[in-house]
C-alpha cells in the first residue's frame, strides 16, 4: 500500500510536468490543427535559459520560472511566425512536416551552439524529504506539483474568462465567424502560441530541478509523451491534455516501481495505440454535434 | 449613400463567380438580392465583410473605398454579417457568443444597453443564456447570430439567407424581426433564396443570375413581375 501512495505522488509530481507540455499541444492543435512537434523543444530551450540565468546571472526559482515562460512564449511566436504562418493555407502534411523540421533545427541548432553534453542543473533549492505515513515526499516534488496546478488554474481563467480567452475558443470553433465579430485571427494565434509555449518553458526549469540534468535532445521523449498525454485527454480539450498527462506520469511511475524501467516508454506508446483504436477521440474528445 | 457597389468581379477559386455587379443601398432601407443557388448572392456579402477580395471593382460605404479592408476592420466601419448557416460558435455558452459580437466595442456601458436591447428583442436568448449555443434549435440560433450581430451596433446588416432550413413558424419570426431592426435604424441587405418573403419586406431588390444583375426595382415592382414570378416565385 505504502509503495502504492509512493508511485501516486512520484507520478503527480512527474505528470504534472507532462500535463504542463500536453497543454501547449492541445491549444496550438484546437486552434490551428497541427501537431507543433517542436513544442517539446521549447520545453528544452526552457530549461536551458533556466539553466543560465541560474548559474551566471543567480536568478532565484521565482525569477527563472518566470523569465523562462517568457522566453518560451517568445519562442513560440517566433516560430509560429516564420515556419507555421506562410503555410497556413497549405495542406497540413506540409505543416506537420515543417513542424518536426523546426524540431529537428533546435535540437542540432542547441546541440552545435552550446555542445550536447548533458549538464547539471543547478539546484536552487535545497531538497527536503518528508516522510507521511511511510511515504516520501520532497519539498521539489510540491513545489512542482503546487507551481504546475497554479499555471493550470490560471490558464483555465484565461481561457474561460478574458476576452482574449474566448477569442481563442471562438476561432477555434470557427474561424471564419470569428473574423467576421472583428477577431484578429494571426493575434489570437499568436496568443495561443505564447500561453502554450509558456507552459512548456515553464515544465522546463521544473523538469531540471526535478532531474538534476538537462541536455539539448532531453525534449524529444517528454514531447511524445506530452503528445500522448493531450491524445489521451482528448486532443483539443484543455481539462483532457491536463488529466492526460497525470495518467501518463503515473503510469510510467508504476511500470518503473514493477520493475519494467526499460519500457517505460514504449508502455506510453502502447498506450497511444490502445488509445487510437478503442477510444480515438480521447476521454474528453468532443463528439461534435451539430443542429441544422 | 451608405453603400455603393460598383462593377464588382469575384473569383471564388477557380470560378468567377461574380461578374461586374453593381448595385446601391441607402441608409434606412431594406435591399434585398435574390437569386437562384451559384447566382454569386453569399460571394458578394463575403466581399462585402471583407473576407473575400474583389479581383476588380469597387465597394464605397460612407464614401470610403472599403474592397482591400480585412473583415475585422469592416465590423469596425459598422458592417456586420450574419453568415449563412448561422456558424454560431458552439461549445460556448448563448451569453459568450453575444460577447463575442462586442468584440470591438470598448465602451461598456454600451455592451451593456446593447445586451438589454438584444435580450428584449429575443427573450428567448435571455432564458438561455448559460446553456452552449449548439444546444439551441435551428430557429433560435438564427435569432442568436442576428443578436450577435447586432452587438457590435452596425449600420449595416448583412443577413446572408436567414430562413435557411427553418420551420415555417420561425420564417415568419425572423423577418418579423428584420422589419424591425430596420425600423429602430439599422440598414438591410438581405439575400434570400425565398425571393417572395424576401421582396415583401424589401424596399428594394436585385435579381442575380450568373453573377449579374438581371432585373432591379422595388419590392412590389419585382414581386409583380411576370418573369420574376416565373423564376423565382414558381409561377
Amino acid at each position: 500500500m505504502e509503495t502504492f501512495f509512493q508511485q501516486i505522488i512520484n507520478g503527480l509530481s512527474l505528470g504534472s510536468i507532462y500535463a504542463l507540455l500536453a497543454l501547449g499541444y492541445t491549444m496550438v492543435y484546437g486552434i490551428i490543427k497541427l501537431i507543433n512537434f517542436a513544442h517539446g523543444d521549447i520545453y528544452m530551450l526552457g530549461a536551458f535559459w533556466g539553466y543560465y540565468v541560474i548559474n551566471v546571472w543567480h536568478f532565484n526559482f521565482i525569477s527563472a520560472l518566470l523569465s523562462a515562460m517568457l522566453v518560451g512564449a517568445a519562442s513560440g511566436v517566433i516560430i509560429e511566425y516564420f515556419a507555421y504562418r506562410p503555410l497556413r493555407h497549405s495542406p497540413r502534411i506540409t505543416a506537420l512536416i515543417t513542424a518536426i523540421g523546426v524540431s529537428f533545427l533546435l535540437e542540432n541548432g542547441m546541440s552545435y551552439l552550446f555542445s550536447s553534453n548533458t549538464r547539471d542543473f543547478p539546484q536552487i533549492i535545497k531538497q527536503v524529504n518528508y516522510h507521511i505515513g511511510g511515504v516520501l515526499i520532497s519539498n521539489i516534488q510540491i513545489l512542482i506539483l503546487v507551481t504546475a496546478c497554479v499555471l493550470m488554474v490560471l490558464l483555465q481563467l484565461i481561457i474561460k474568462k478574458t476576452k482574449m480567452g474566448r477569442a481563442m475558443r471562438a476561432v477555434s470553433v470557427d474561424p471564419d465567424a470569428a473574423e467576421l465579430v472583428g477577431i484578429n485571427i494571426n493575434w489570437t494565434i499568436s496568443f495561443t502560441f505564447a500561453l502554450g509555449s509558456a507552459l512548456a518553458g515553464a515544465a522546463g526549469v521544473l523538469i531540471g530541478l526535478y532531474y538534476n540534468s538537462i541536455d539539448p535532445l532531453m525534449g524529444m521523449t517528454p514531447g511524445i509523451k506530452a503528445f500522448v498525454a493531450a491524445v489521451l485527454g482528448g486532443i483539443g480539450s484543455v481539462p483532457g491534455a491536463s488529466v492526460g498527462g497525470f495518467i501518463i506520469g503515473i503510469l510510467e511511475t508504476f511500470v518503473q516501481s514493477i520493475g519494467l524501467s526499460a519500457y517505460k516508454d514504449a508502455v506510453v506508446y502502447f498506450v497511444l495505440i490502445v488509445i487510437l483504436l478503442i477510444l480515438p477521440a480521447g476521454i474528453f474528445g468532443k463528439n461534435t454535434k451539430e443542429k441544422v | 449613400m451608405l453603400l455603393q457597389v460598383n462593377d464588382l468581379v469575384v473569383n471564388y477559386g477557380v470560378i468567377n463567380a461574380v461578374k461586374g455587379v453593381s448595385f446601391d443601398i441607402n441608409e434606412g432601407e431594406i435591399v434585398s438580392l435574390i437569386g437562384a443557388n451559384g447566382a454569386g448572392k453569399s460571394t458578394i456579402l463575403k466581399t462585402i465583410s471583407g473576407l473575400l477580395k474583389p479581383k476588380s471593382g469597387k465597394i464605397i460605404y460612407e464614401n470610403k473605398e472599403i474592397q482591400s479592408q480585412k473583415a475585422p476592420k469592416v465590423v469596425a466601419e459598422g458592417i456586420s454579417q450574419v453568415p449563412e448557416g448561422r456558424h454560431i460558435f458552439s461549445g460556448l455558452s448563448v451569453m459568450e457568443n453575444l460577447q463575442m459580437g462586442s468584440f470591438l466595442v470598448k465602451d461598456r456601458s454600451k455592451i451593456k444597453q446593447t445586451f438589454d436591447e438584444v435580450f428584449e428583442r429575443f427573450p428567448i436568448l435571455k432564458q438561455r443564456k448559460n446553456q452552449d449555443a449548439a444546444t439551441l434549435s435551428g430557429g433560435e440560433q438564427q435569432m442568436l447570430a442576428m443578436g450577435r450581430a447586432l452587438m457590435a451596433n452596425p449600420k449595416l446588416i448583412l443577413l446572408d439567407e436567414p430562413s435557411m432550413g427553418l420551420a415555417p413558424i420561425f420564417i415568419n419570426e425572423i423577418f418579423d424581426i428584420i422589419k424591425e431592426i430596420n425600423k429602430q435604424g439599422t440598414t438591410v441587405l438581405l439575400i434570400e433564396q425565398n425571393a417572395k418573403k424576401a421582396l415583401s419586406i424589401a424596399d428594394r431588390g436585385y435579381v442575380l443570375s450568373t453573377g449579374k444583375v438581371q432585373l432591379t426595382g422595388t419590392g412590389s415592382e419585382l414581386l409583380a413581375n411576370k418573369e420574376v414570378q416565373k423564376a423565382y416565385l414558381g409561377g
